[in-house]
């Protein structure tokens, strides 16, 4: 199933959307120029050049740092951005800024590829199992799928997440509970196909179990549209995490991440706009990465799916 | 037609029956389930408690309590909020207006400019304006609504003091030059994501379209490029964009969620976050089923009007 531009083609019934239509929306331009080619490897190379920085950052950068994310200095509260000890300035408590960044990186980054890593365990588990027994039980799963893709995945999150005491782990599996339906349709649709292949018939023929056949013969071979989604799937979960936390209901505060540290910093719009700024431009940059590295994986991984 | 759209229709009750049993399930997962409006902050005891669970049939198996339940909500009985009493469908109601006029004028704004954006980039496929567009799409679809909100708020509002920074007019004046000029930065906001999809597909459609043979055909009996264009090209290329219009329901309606928050508009996604802190459930659920309801209905009604839009698509 292709992810492309096209992707849902008249008449489809296809009740999701929601962020797979962000998603489902982008595929760079032509293919064949020397334009096109440099652009999309440029981009998808700097994708993974920024994200192996974002990382390292987050994991090494507080031990480089002299400033403790949680230290309060009431003394040094507002410090703007390259003005003097902090280097991107201090928040209301007087916390520096770049410590906050950096283990607010580390949590959003790990919920967005801890979410990931279950969705797409819960999504091929899902749409293996539809895709190869098809029939009734195929079906029900599909149609159960369709179902949770009615619910724009911010409303189901805040619902989800008002029931739970939230933590990391709790807000992890909530995100992860609300992605993982695009990949089991993407799993469902490739499994559909390939198991009528030559190939998996003849191991159905020499006997192999059921569950051999699935994920040693089928999901193999549909390894390019899953990286793929993997990869679309972090983008999607630290959105998601942002969102969430933004609103109040995701990551708790004294933990920083992303997304709650801009859960106040509206209130400081007019003094402090850098602690509203500054979360902002490292959570779109690191989905704009995984996004983009999505994309060029796609043009990689994929020729065959290709439109223009 | 009509055995393709009862089929249709029929799909969309279906679906619509198992999102219930999903709602249904949510908020008898929620702390004290449909109980919790009574056990909170009341001084009744666990005697009353239990002869109010009684009462309501709250003892009874679970599948019974949901046929009921659903029964009530089929006859537009949702309950009653938590917080003031309100029927859920009319607190809904009062909410619904100001994010559909949102919703509109966002999806207005989108659809023009990314139709244009879309339009321009195939016609001029390669051009550097077709890539800036590109990045700027994917650029568009990562940055988080609600911040692209406050950084709107920042340079409209606080830098330039050019327009409000929330609220959908000024106590007291009201008037429409008022509401509109209220409307301008959230619209703009939610209409980002919108935008960069529907400039997307648009160049995707219209791609697919001057390919084909009868726009050569136009071209080569003379027809004037920008005839061939306007007249052969994107009325064809349109028709897709319709499908694109009926599946965007979700992002629409997450992203007013996020919008009304940012520029408190007092719509239903405000009154969803709202509901959420005082735990009024009956109000998240109602809310959660209403919305899920808007987009099969999108759904539905963009198969529907594709098929009347373009005669060959078969139906049956």
């Amino acid at each position: 199933m292709s992810s492309s531009i096209f992707d849902s083609s008249p008449g489809d019934s296809n009740p999701g959307g929601d962020f797979a239509a962000r998603e489902a929306a982008i595929a760079l331009p032509p293919r064949n120029t020397a334009l096109r080619r440099f652009c999309r490897h440029r981009l998808a190379m700097a994708g993974a050049i920024i994200i192996a920085i974002l990382v390292l950052g987050s994991y090494l950068g507080p031990y480089l740092i002299p400033y403790d994310d949680t230290f309060i200095d009431i003394m040094q509260r507002f410090a703007p951005p390259f003005s003097g000890a902090h280097i991107l300035g201090t928040d209301e408590l007087g916390r520096d800024m770049l410590a906050r960044l950096m283990m607010g990186g580390r949590i959003s980054l790990a919920v967005g590829f801890t979410a990931m890593v279950i969705s797409m365990g819960i999504g091929i588990l899902v749409g293996a199992i539809a895709g190869y027994y098809g029939g009734i039980v195929g079906a029900a799963l599909m149609r159960f799928v369709d179902a949770v893709l009615c619910f724009p995945s911010i409303f189901l999150l805040l619902a989800l997440a008002a029931l739970i005491e939230p933590g990391v782990a709790s807000i992890t599996l909530l995100i992860a509970a609300t992605a993982w339906m695009d990949v089991a349709r993407i799993v469902e649709g490739q499994i559909r196909g390939l198991r009528e292949r030559d190939f998996a018939v003849a191991a159905e023929a020499l006997g192999a179990s059921d569950l051999r056949i699935v994920f040693r013969e089928l999901v193999p071979n549909a390894v390019a549209p899953i990286v793929v989604a993997a990869t679309l799937n972090v983008a999607k979960a630290i959105l998601l995490e942002s969102y969430v936390s933004y609103l109040g209901y995701g990551i708790q505060p004294p933990t920083p991440s992303w997304g709650n540290m801009l859960n106040n910093a509206q209130i400081y719009l007019t003094s402090a706009p850098w602690l509203a700024i500054l979360p902002g431009l490292f959570i779109t940059l690191a989905v704009t990465s995984f996004n983009f590295l999505g994309d060029g994986l796609r043009d990689a991984l994929d020729p065959r799916m290709e439109n223009h | 037609m009509a055995p393709y759209l009862i089929r249709r229709f029929g799909q969309a009750v279906l679906l619509l029956l198992v999102v219930s049993m999903i709602g249904f399930a949510i908020l008898h997962l929620a702390p004290g389930g449909p109980m919790a409006q009574y056990a909170i902050g009341s001084n009744m005891s666990q005697e009353d408690l239990d002869r109010i669970a009684q009462q309501l049939g709250l003892d009874r198996p679970l599948p019974v309590q949901y046929a009921e339940w659903l029964w009530r909500m089929l006859g537009g009985d949702w309950g009653t909020s938590f917080r003031d009493g309100q029927p859920v469908l009319h607190v809904i109601g009062s909410h619904l207006g100001a994010t559909l006029q949102l919703m509109l004028t966002a999806t207005l704004l989108a659809i023009f400019l990314g139709c244009w954006i879309g339009i321009l980039g195939a016609i001029r496929r390669y051009s550097v304006f077709d890539y800036l567009a590109t990045i700027g799409a994917m650029v568009a679809l990562s940055i988080p609504t609600f911040w692209f909100g406050l950084v709107t708020i920042f340079v409209f509002s606080v830098e330039l003091g050019w327009l409000p920074a929330g609220n959908r007019e000024t106590v007291g004046d009201g008037s429409l030059l008022d509401m509109l000029h209220h409307l301008i930065a959230p619209a703009m906001v939610l209409a980002l994501v919108e935008t960069a999809i529907w400039s997307r597909f648009m160049r995707s459609s219209m791609l697919d379209v001057v390919n084909q043979d009868y726009i050569r055909t136009a071209r080569a009996k003379g027809l004037p490029r920008f005839k061939v264009l306007t007249r052969h090209a994107l009325r064809n290329a349109l028709l897709p964009m319709i499908t694109v219009a009926g599946l965007q329901m979700p992002t629409l309606l997450g992203g007013a969620l996020v919008t009304e928050t940012v520029f408190t508009w007092p719509g239903m996604g405000r009154l969803f976050l709202d509901s959420i802190s005082y735990r009024d459930y009956p109000v998240v659920m109602g809310i959660l089923m209403f919305s899920a309801a808007m987009v099969l209905i999108g759904n539905l009604l963009a198969d529907m009007l594709y098929a009347v839009a373009d005669p060959r698509i078969r139906l049956g």
